[in-house]
């Protein structure tokens, strides 16, 4: 009956959006061009562990305008959206709308429909809470991109804190490299043959409630997801003389909490999560703090430091379960920000898998070139000598990766 | 505005119990104390000419030079919130550098205790909120730091009256402002206030280890609204580094009806 009635009055919330959207033409007052073009290149040490994979060299161009409108003080519209083309592998020459979204804001409630991309949470090494956008896998192997989703979102400004409350029809499929590509496992996933648990495959309607609030040098927020799981169950399967991984994404219901806690110069961080599926029901954590050193050695340069803890109540992976990923791992970071005219910044990030030979260690170096011009280097190492640790897929994928952005 | 004015005269009060328990009976801590009295009362009028604002939008533009005269810009958006009882709500959002357009800044300054502020990143549509400690850090590379672009708060200083000088034809005040807060990048600053409008028209920094760090002279004042002066530009000089960064005003824009919703976590989200 609630779900009814909120699906309603979100119903003739879109009604009035499409409405406002034909008005739009005739009173836009504001538009605005901006983006970002830039080349990208890795060079990989080692020739790879599988056969059809390249040997050394990658490069890619990419491309990310973003286009504005905002007329009546509280309507807008953004469209953004990205291509990459790739030398070596064509799966990651890809698109994607990231946002295509209207948003009408009022002084305490906004409405905003369309395809957008929504953050939650408060750490920095995993990102448990995030779960309304579907990662794009074939952009980089840290889960950090993302597939734009689309929605319908109310958010409501209380006293008490901000309310959100989303209606998601539809879902993104994940997306892996291919053949050619490296930094992947042996098997390639297919992308033809995928299933799902609910009849309504990849149309069904998600449904997300939340609520975050501010209170004092407390930032929380807790929410219930239910749809389709975002993290498919990747499944071995012959097909004719090569062997592929099929994609199989269940249903769960998600409880989710997130707390940061800034006390002087320290940020502690919990992210947590219960999910429940027909297969099995589990809880997640990752916790830590962020410590800050200003003004180091008498320079105007500060030092951030990381620590972050994973935990999964899955656990390894035996027989019967497939395990987490972080069930118990460990992270330590660095941030050094130089405050310079360039912003030049140095970040470096460990994580070490406490119960198994693993680690993966990661140094990016970026600097802004004169006023709009970026250049980043980035080293990444992967080390494992246990064949049933992911890390172990990538020992031989260690690369150095260019960068260079324009932005306009 | 009876609030503020508890606040103050509490802060008053508490200022001069200190002097007196510190007092004995010769002639030179009467002076002293009547110089701290004076210094405060500048520093007090000073900013009561300036309340009553409500509310103001504007654009800020900053020109960054080195010794060798080698410039980058900067340019933000500003909306800032009166708040009577407390310090004031500011949003600010970047436009230039361009591979920082769109981060937006939220803060909620107190008179007493640490400021709140958020920062939202919007490649990854991130609200984070950051630590307000680090207010002597600089603000985009500038010669300004977070704690010089911050609104001025009575609570922030303990004061004293210096003597009188000119300022560029202008018959001033000059009055030593000690910070409060550990964590403030100066042992201290001098103020000069013009007798006839009550303006700061230029501020000298001490860093911690007590030497003239920098100079910012205000210049080219306009009036708003009848009430209020506004530098619309001003001069930030590093003594030490020899940089400076020119720091302009424009749109100005007083009473324009923002209320508290404009600075919530959900406008810094969508805040151009």
């Amino acid at each position: 009956m609630l779900v009814t009635h909120l699906t309603n009055n979100l119903r003739s919330k879109i009604i009035a959006a499409s409405l406002l959207l034909l008005s739009f033409g005739a009173t836009a007052a504001e538009f605005e061009s901006s983006g970002q073009i830039g080349t990208e290149a890795r060079y990989f040490f080692e020739t790879g562990q599988y056969a059809e994979q390249f040997d050394h060299t990658q490069t890619s161009l990419f491309v990310e305008p973003e286009l504005y409108w905002a007329w009546n003080e509280g309507d807008s519209l953004t469209f953004k959206p990205f291509y990459r083309l790739d030398s070596q592998d064509s799966e990651r020459t890809h698109g994607d709308i990231r946002e295509l979204s209207y948003v009408h804001a009022r002084d305490d409630w906004e409405v905003r429909a369309g395809i957008r991309k929504e953050f939650w949470g408060v750490t920095e090494f995993q990102h448990l809470v995030d779960v309304i956008n579907q990662t794009d896998g074939l952009e980089d192997i840290d889960g950090e991109d993302k597939l734009g989703q689309q929605m319908l979102n109310l958010s409501l400004v209380k006293d008490w804190g901000i309310v959100d409350l989303y209606l998601m029809p539809g879902f993104r499929e994940r997306t892996f490299s291919g053949r050619d590509s490296r930094l992947r496992g042996p098997l390639v996933v297919d992308k033809h043959h995928v299933s799902y648990e609910s009849a309504a495959k990849d149309k069904h309607v998600d449904l997300a409630l939340r609520w975050s609030h501010s209170v004092g040098d407390f930032d929380l927020g807790s929410y219930w997801f239910h749809g389709t799981n975002r993290d498919p169950i990747l499944t071995f399967t012959q097909e004719g003389d090569t062997s592929v991984l099929r994609q199989y994404y269940n249903q769960m219901d998600q409880l989710g909490f997130d707390l940061q806690a800034t006390l002087e110069g320290w940020l502690w961080k919990v992210e947590s999560i219960y999910r429940t599926t027909k297969g099995e029901d589990f809880q997640a954590t990752q916790a830590g703090f962020e410590y800050t050193f200003t003004g180091v050695f008498e320079s105007i340069a500060d030092i951030g430091l990381l620590v972050e803890h994973g935990w999964d109540s899955r656990g390894e992976s035996d027989q019967n379960s497939s395990g987490a990923q972080n069930q118990n791992d460990l992270f330590v970071g660095s941030r050094i920000a130089f405050n310079d005219i360039q912003d030049s910044e140095v970040l470096m990030g460990f994580s070490s898998d406490l119960d198994h030979n693993a680690f993966n260690l990661i140094v990016e170096a970026s600097r802004r070139f004169g006023d709009s011009f970026k250049a980043s280097l980035d080293i990444r190492l992967f080390q494992s000598t246990d064949p049933t640790e992911q890390v172990f897929l990538l020992k031989n994928d260690d690369h150095l990766q260019f960068s260079l952005r324009w932005y306009y | 505005m009876l609030n503020r004015m508890k606040v103050l005269s509490a802060s008053l009060a508490l200022t001069l119990a200190s002097q007196i328990s510190f007092a004995s009976s010769t002639e030179s801590n009467t002076d002293q104390q009547a110089a701290q009295e004076k210094g405060m009362a500048i520093s007090l009028e000073s900013k009561n000419r300036d309340t009553g604002w409500m509310d103001f939008t504007a654009d800020m533009r900053m020109t960054l030079r080195n010794e060798q005269g080698q410039e980058s810009l900067r340019e933000v958006k500003m909306k800032s919130l009166e708040v009577e009882t407390d310090g004031d709500k500011s949003l600010t959002v970047f436009n230039q550098p361009r591979d920082v357009k769109g981060t937006a800044f939220l803060s909620y300054s107190h008179s007493v205790g640490a400021d709140d502020q958020w920062l939202y990143l919007p490649a990854l549509k991130r609200v984070k909120r950051i630590s307000s400690r680090n207010k002597s850090g600089p603000f985009m590379g500038s010669e300004f730091s977070f704690e010089d672009l911050s609104s001025f708060e009575i609570e922030k200083y303990t004061y004293l009256y210096l003597g009188d000088e000119l300022v560029d034809g202008m018959d001033s005040f000059k009055v030593a402002q000690y910070p409060t807060d550990e964590n403030s990048g100066y042992t201290k600053r001098i103020v000069w206030v013009d007798k006839q409008e009550y303006r700061i028209v230029k501020v000298a920094f001490y860093d911690r280890k007590k030497s003239l760090l920098k100079t910012l002279s205000y210049n080219d004042f306009k009036l708003y609204l009848d009430k209020y002066w506004r530098a619309n530009t001003s001069t930030m000089v590093n003594h030490q580094n020899g940089k400076m960064t020119e720091l302009t005003w424009n749109n100005y824009e007083f009473k324009t009806g923002l209320t508290d919703a404009d600075f919530s976590r959900n406008s810094l989200k969508r805040v151009r």
